[in-house]
């Protein structure tokens, strides 16, 4: 097991690459630490799978080295690199049976008969197979298959990190939370470096220390649930993470004031001046309902169990607000109070950084 | 191609199925002399006038307009009666459906050696003997079947809610099937004109039986003429080649769909 | 897909039914007729109950013609389908290469059939032909117009030449429906390249290599036209297959009765052996539905 990193990597599909739009991946410095449970966020195309396939060695990058440890394995086939993966859609060897499908790594590397058959128990277990050991792989449903393919990823145990592309994607609900605390509990035991690339918030939310948002070939921001949520370094994450999304203002920013369309805002601290585009965004959680601010029409207020979402408008940008159930609402015009201390400043999508604070690491 | 390996295979085996071609070709421009006189593996002595004898003589030139004719018209009626019958089969269960599929694939597997015979004397006594249309529906026993197994295979792939989607809204069968079912199964009904053309294309020994002068088909024309001037190479020759042209014609035509057509819709 | 129940769909099967019964169902009654009669010529027929057909399968002659058959079609089978299958797992994956090969490929099944027995005669001759002319020349004593070997060896090599490309483009089709991340799976896993064959692509391909191998056993069982055009059957009958044996019968000898009678049961043997494998290959399918 080992740390694994990403130095100056890019890719591109085209043979020659010119504009930076050829690029599915932007170039990129990335460290996955060893042991961690990362999600890899991102809505369809923006890169993800390759990410994941330059990792495992499925796609050799267009530029840029690929390190595990101290060890360049830019170059290094994918069975030189120890790595296992599930696919989206499951993969199963169709004439094997259950139980030679999970052998079959441990078989290609030789591993005495003894410890492949109580490994593969163990496995079967935790995926809940076990009754169906010795029935052919073919004509399963797509769920038994696709949780062999989850346990044919889990069944090495030495490997140095298990990258998961969508895995639940054909897996029911009910099943599907059931089988990620199974991953996350796996996680706890042997301390395998996890990714798992999703475009759900919640599925990578619930499963990862730390999430790496994607958009557009780029990590735009990499943290724990909280700083994606509070701290939203890019507005694409505002936007993706958080239901609804965060929302944006076009703004200017002078000091510790915002000007939305001429009408003031306060802000908790001082600001830089800005370049660019500016906006000013907040998560509708911190937006409520006042006697004076900025002016907005209330359209629509849906009940969501304990919440109410307030969709409206305001200077011809859609706003939501989430609030507690006991305070009244009613479409029509309103004035919203943005909370100081929960807005971010962004310039051309980019989070401004107020006056001497520092980014997280 | 990335492997070397592979680059290798394939080049010898595209070598192998290419060189006896290519030795047709080199003939098809050599005169009789040069090929029977010496040997040489390019024409020395390049001459079109093999191909000028054939495409200036009727009795050869029209051996290529019947085949063409009896081709294009086998094709056509096997594709419109298979349609609506593989509709059925892709669509419905009804009474004997299974023998019946079976039944007709039979018909694929029997020998045109067993037919020969009896269909000479059946067409010869309803008077369609010698004529285009008595090769093109001899030739419906294999192509018929063959097409409603390649129309079904394609037509299963179709979800059945299009159907119901299109009664739904309003649209009478027959409407139905040519706007919209057609469409959808476009590839497929030109995979199966394409077998029916194939298959049509290269047989002899019906189409030899069935016509003696005014739908004689090319492929008869050269065998009459090696027996009776055993010797003229140049001009056989010629009129090989000139059989490969529509066969090389078709094929670039549906060579997006070779592959998944050799599998007869069913992978 | 869950089919309804519809008696109404006789309508939509009749024009293939009757179009199919117009040229099967009657000239298959004349045959029928045919053989169960005998002729003094005349067109006056008398009644020869399953004499012809007593004769057909105790004919030393129809024996040694069907030993030929079962033997040059194992003989194709076994050459054509291994090597199908080796060319199709070979061929490029897509591009413009790959459209080259298919094209190709294709050439040899859209000849004529006895324009290939031509190419292949001409070929084969030592005195104007390529590869007559090379094995003479390399000291080999090579023949196919007096030597049953050479014939044979002519015939069959004829053979893989016109159909293995069928073979190898059904195989293709296969492996072309195999996802990527089936090999990249198998990567993960480490497995050797005959693992991959054996687990993932030979799986893949078994339902169109059974398709390879009914259509293949069907044609070859009743090949003419190609042994005809370039051997006539011999030299003596080596290679006089059903097929040339039955039409010299019928047209040749105009022997009716006879050939009438061989004519069923060729026929029943050919059905007999496919319906083997359409049951065969209905069930593997059937088999892969859960």
């Amino acid at each position: 097991m080992s740390r694994i990193t990403l130095s100056n990597l890019a890719h591109s599909y085209l043979p020659k690459p010119k504009t930076p739009a050829d690029y599915a991946l932007k170039e990129m410095d990335h460290v996955w630490q060893d042991g961690g449970a990362y999600a890899l966020l991102g809505a369809s195309g923006c890169g993800k799978t390759t990410l994941l396939n330059i990792i495992s060695g499925l796609l050799r990058p267009s530029q840029g080295r690929v390190l595990f440890g101290e060890t360049d394995v830019t170059d290094a086939p994918t069975a030189a690199r120890n790595i296992a993966q599930v696919f989206q859609f499951p993969v199963v060897y169709d004439t094997m049976t259950v139980r030679e499908n999970l052998a079959f790594p441990l078989r290609n590397r030789g591993r005495d008969a003894a410890y492949i058959a109580a490994r593969v128990d163990q496995i079967a277990a935790m995926i809940g197979m076990e009754a169906m050991l010795d029935r052919k792989a073919r004509g399963l449903t797509a769920d038994a298959k696709q949780k062999i393919s989850l346990g044919r990823g889990m069944v090495r145990e030495d490997v140095n990190a298990i990258l998961f592309d969508e895995p639940l994607t054909v897996i029911d609900p009910h099943m599907k939370w059931e089988l990620r605390t199974q991953l996350k509990q796996l996680h706890r035991e042997f301390g395998h470096t996890m990714i798992y690339v999703t475009h759900d918030q919640t599925e990578a939310l619930t499963f990862a220390d730390k999430v790496v948002v994607m958009h557009e070939g780029r990590v735009v921001q990499t943290g724990t649930p909280e700083e994606l949520f509070e701290t939203p370094e890019h507005t694409f994450v505002g936007y993706f993470i958080g239901s609804p999304g965060m929302n944006l203002f076009e703004a200017e920013v002078e000091g510790n004031m915002a000007r939305v369309m001429g009408h003031p805002v306060p802000l908790s601290a001082s600001y830089p001046a800005a370049r660019g585009r500016v906006q000013i965004g907040i998560r509708p959680e911190f937006v409520q309902l006042a006697d004076e601010g900025l002016p907005a029409i209330i359209t629509r207020v849906e009940d969501v169990g304990r919440h109410r979402i307030l969709r409206g408008e305001a200077f011809g940008q859609p706003v939501n607000l989430l609030l507690p159930e006991e305070i009244p609402a009613a479409p029509g015009p309103a004035f919203l109070r943005l909370a100081p201390e929960k807005i971010n400043v962004y310039a051309d999508d980019w989070r401004v950084l107020p006056v001497g604070a520092r980014r997280a690491a | 191609m990335k492997r070397p390996g592979s680059a290798l295979v394939m080049v010898l085996y595209l070598l192998f199925l290419l060189i006896p071609i290519y030795w047709l070709v080199n003939m098809s421009f050599k005169t009789n002399a040069e090929i029977t006189r010496s040997f040489t593996l390019f024409p020395h002595d390049l001459t079109f006038q093999n191909y000028r004898t054939i495409l200036t003589d009727p009795s050869w030139y029209m051996g290529y307009v019947n085949s063409l004719t009896y081709v294009v018209l086998n094709t056509a009626i096997s594709i419109t009666v298979a349609l609506p019958a593989a509709y059925a089969f892709s669509r419905y269960r009804f009474l004997g459906d299974k023998h019946l599929f079976f039944w007709l694939l039979t018909n694929r597997m029997a020998p045109p050696a067993v037919f020969a015979l009896p269909f000479f004397q059946l067409y010869s006594s309803v008077g369609l003997f010698d004529t285009h249309i008595a090769v093109a529906l001899a030739h419906c026993l294999f192509n018929v079947p063959l097409a409603v197994w390649i129309l079904e295979g394609f037509m299963s792939g179709v979800p059945k809610e299009i159907d119901e989607t299109a009664y739904i809204d309003g649209y009478s069968f027959p409407r139905f099937f040519v706007k919209i079912f057609m469409p959808l199964i476009a590839s497929g009904i030109g995979v199966a004109a394409f077998f029916c053309f194939m298959f049509s294309w290269v047989e002899l020994l019906l189409s030899r039986t069935l016509t003696s002068v005014n739908a004689k088909p090319i492929a008869a024309t050269m065998t009459r003429t090696v027996s009776a001037s055993g010797l003229d190479w140049g001009v056989l020759a010629a009129a090989g080649v000139l059989t490969l042209i529509p066969g090389g014609l078709v094929i670039w035509f549906v060579r997006n769909y070779i592959a998944k057509g050799f599998a007869l819709g069913r992978v | 897909m869950e089919k309804s129940w519809n008696n109404r769909a006789w309508f939509l099967v009749l024009p293939v039914l009757a179009l199919v019964a117009f040229s099967a169902v009657v000239p298959l009654m004349t045959v029928v007729n045919y053989s169960v009669q005998d002729t003094f010529g005349n067109n006056e027929f008398f009644w020869a109950g399953l004499e012809w057909f007593e004769e057909t399968v105790t004919s030393e002659r129809i024996h040694a013609a069907l030993g030929r058959q079962v033997l040059f079609t194992a003989i194709i089978l076994a050459i054509e389908v291994p090597l199908g299958i080796f060319v199709a797992l070979h061929m490029p994956k897509k591009g413009f290469w790959a459209s080259l090969c298919l094209i190709l490929m294709a050439m040899p099944l859209l000849i004529p059939f006895n324009v290939v027995g031509t190419i292949w005669q001409i070929f084969g001759r030592v005195d104007i032909g390529l590869l007559g002319r090379t094995l003479t020349a390399l000291g080999i004593d090579y023949n196919y117009t007096n030597d049953w070997l050479d014939a044979w060896v002519t015939v069959i090599v004829m053979d893989v030449w016109h159909w293995t490309s069928l073979v190898a483009l059904l195989c293709y089709a296969g492996l072309q429906s195999i996802p990527e991340a089936y090999y990249q799976a198998a990567k993960i896993d480490q497995a050797s390249r005959w693992a991959v064959f054996r687990y993932i692509e030979l799986p893949k391909m078994r339902g169109v290599l059974l398709i390879a191998v009914l259509l293949r056993f069907m044609d070859s069982f009743m090949i003419y036209t190609e042994p005809f055009v370039v051997t006539g059957g011999g030299p003596g009958n080596s290679t006089t297959f059903l097929s040339i044996d039955l039409v010299k019968m019928a047209i040749g000898q105009f022997d009716l009765g006879p050939a009438a009678a061989f004519s069923i049961i060729y026929f029943l043997v050919i059905l007999l052996i496919s319906w083997v494998f359409y049951t065969v290959m209905t069930n593997l399918d059937r088999e892969d539905r859960p």
